[in-house]
């Protein structure tokens, strides 16, 4: 084999080893920018779950605010207007409990669609609904009781 | 806040056409490799070229089909990356199994062993995929990992199992291969760690003491982790594995940091890193050799034990300068262990800086998709593992890399994907299954939350189950 087909060879091949590294940082640089589906679009898959709860949700009203309704901080309150509403023991919490079992960062709760959802944020002893620890965003409607540590908030209209 | 409820619009697209499209690329340089090698070593395109190519692409679609399947959402990157890496390291061995050949060694049958063992990489990839369908499942075992990890680091000293091979006793015998056990270890430490921080980093974070600048935990709090981590250190230091204690005590600073958002503990980590570093130096002899042959190689190049591998590597790499010498051109066999610690060496012997580059850059991009799955995790657990991975993979890269070219003093660790080693491969398949499935949780849509709800009174919350 000659000098100069070996030396093509090692040059095609170091070509495809950067074809390879180039297309694959330009998938990366695509991906980057995902793509944003239109609200209709979103809104197909949820029909079906949805139809059931809209029509209750409008005869009783959307929820306006988060209260504590159990626990040290008892009454106190939070508009649903800002949200998403950060509950914990630190300082940047829109609900701030005094309350040992609960983390500087606890839940959050905030809103996809009409739907509100609250959200464990790694809280060291967890975020309950019902006896159920939750472990994945859990849509809340009025009333739904949220425990964390020893203290229950709720939404209310 | 306000830019999280932004992210909650943004949607990831599934990308697995652009998968697809990548791995092909992959295969080309696989396969191109193994018929580069042939031509170069040859001149003829080896006999077994159909059949090599396609048993790798069988391989790689296998895991693609599955990934298509299991984990839609997961990064497009990941798995062609490490085919590529596979497929180059493969053909970089089998040229070395023909230079060995040449050199009437006994030993030249190291592509096909990493060929089956890329086979067994390739299965517990798929099953760990499909096994494990919510990452978060595993903080369920993070003390089972943690006692696991230290009983398999164990296993190489027990008479009878243990092997030492080149002065290191960090394998078991499995029949008519070795295993390194070490490798798995690894994996199970970082489950561990991410499991135990993510449930304790607000008590390590804010409970505690302030000595000056670093608020130093409770012991309580830091205990069992710290115990588990200096076991596990302890006994590599013991086995004289000192890649690995270096991998270890950098995977833990890293992941207690990011926990614990302290900058404190890196500066903690890097004064005992030195402390280590210096004591170990006084003691082992074998540190002081690795440190003086860093700092004066060419004076130590007769002697045993002697700086000849790493002199004969650095040649090797001047030889092959910017474009290398072209696969069969060089003589990448005058360095002990090419195949392994080494193989960095060897690429950049007959392929060059240019294929060398090509290499770190595609390990920069594993990390980078790793920390980007880490940063668009919705949960802690999946973070932090994600994160551990991701150093994982950068420390080691740069331990050996830098160990090669003579950057830092050389220890002894595997290139990931690169290097012929089954324990190493299985591992880093097994990692990268888990980095596809924390990126495909990450990045699949918001869940759909609108449960149905019957009666508030009754509290019938459901669980909606993502995906």
């Amino acid at each position: 084999m000659s000098e100069l087909t070996l030396f093509l060879i090692r040059i095609a091949y170091l070509a495809i080893l950067w074809i390879f590294v180039l297309s694959a940082i330009s998938v990366i640089r695509s991906d980057m920018f995902g793509a944003r589906v239109p609200e209709t679009a979103r809104g197909r898959g949820r029909e079906r779950g949805q139809r059931q709860p809209k029509a209750p949700a409008k005869r009783r009203g959307s929820p306006t605010h988060v209260l504590v309704v159990e626990g040290g901080n008892a009454g106190q309150r939070a508009d649903l207007s800002g949200a998403p509403i950060l509950i914990g023991r630190g300082p940047d919490a829109a609900i701030r409990l005094d309350d040992d079992y609960v983390s500087t960062r606890h839940a959050r709760i905030a809103a996809s669609g009409d739907q509100w959802f609250v959200e464990d944020l790694g809280s060291t002893n967890g975020t309950y609904i019902g006896s159920v620890r939750i472990t994945q965003p859990t849509t809340l409607t009025l009333g739904t009781q949220v425990r964390i540590g020893k203290t229950i908030l709720e939404l209310r209209k | 806040m306000a830019q999280q409820g932004a992210l909650m619009e943004f949607v990831h697209r599934r990308r697995r056409g652009a998968e697809l499209f990548l791995l092909v690329l992959a295969l080309a340089v696989g396969v191109g490799a193994y018929a580069a090698v042939g031509l170069g070593v040859d001149g003829q395109v080896p006999v077994n070229l159909v059949g090599y190519g396609s048993w790798l692409a069988a391989l790689t679609v296998a895991a693609h089909v599955v990934v298509r399947f299991v984990a839609p959402y997961a990064d497009p990157v990941l798995l062609p990356v490490i085919a590529a890496l596979n497929g180059l390291g493969l053909a970089v061995i089998y040229r070395l199994d023909l230079a060995y050949e040449a050199a009437g060694r006994s030993n030249h049958d190291f592509a096909p062993k990493q060929m089956t063992w890329m086979t067994v990489g390739v299965v517990l990839f798929v099953v760990t995929l499909l096994v494990l369908r919510d990452h978060r499942v595993l903080t369920r075992f993070t003390y089972t990992c943690g006692l696991a990890a230290i009983a398999l680091l164990l296993l190489p000293l027990v008479p009878g199992v243990g092997k030492t091979i080149n002065g290191a006793r960090i394998w078991i015998g499995v029949g008519p291969f070795s295993f390194q056990p070490g490798e798995v270890a690894k994996v199970l430490l970082v489950i561990a760690f991410a499991g135990y921080l993510v449930l304790h980093r607000d008590a390590l974070a804010l409970a505690g003491r302030r000595v000056l600048f670093i608020d130093l935990p409770r012991g309580r709090d830091l205990g069992p982790i710290l115990a588990m981590w200096a076991i596990s250190l302890g006994i590599l230091v013991f086995q004289r594995d000192l890649g690995s204690s270096l991998l270890f005590f950098g995977l833990f600073l890293v992941m207690l940091y990011v926990a614990t958002e302290r900058p404190g503990w890196l500066v903690v980590g890097t004064l005992m890193f030195f402390g280590g570093a210096a004591v170990a130096y006084t003691i082992f002899g074998h540190v002081q050799n690795r440190v003086n042959i860093w700092l004066d190689p060419m004076d130590y190049y007769d002697q045993t034990p002697g700086s000849g591998q790493i002199v004969e590597s650095l040649f090797g790499m001047a030889w092959g300068g910017l474009i290398g010498r072209g696969f069969g051109e060089g003589d990448p066999s005058r360095v002990p262990f090419a195949e392994s610690d080494f193989i960095i060496g060897a690429i950049g012997e007959e392929l060059g800086l240019t294929a060398v580059i090509a290499v770190i850059l595609l390990y920069g991009l594993i990390v980078e998709r790793a920390l980007r799955a880490a940063l668009i995790s919705r949960d802690g657990f999946g973070k932090l593992l994600a994160t551990g991975l991701a150093a994982t993979f950068a420390l080691q890269v740069f331990v050996v890399i830098g160990g090669v070219t003579k950057l830092i003093p050389l220890t002894g660790l595997t290139t990931p994907f690169l290097s012929a080693g089954g324990s190493s491969l299985v591992a880093n398949w097994v990692i990268v299954a888990l980095l596809l499935r924390i990126s495909d949780q990450a990045r699949r849509p918001v869940p759909d939350l609108s449960a149905p709800e019957d009666d508030v009174d009754e509290q019938a919350t459901q669980v909606v189950r993502i995906g």
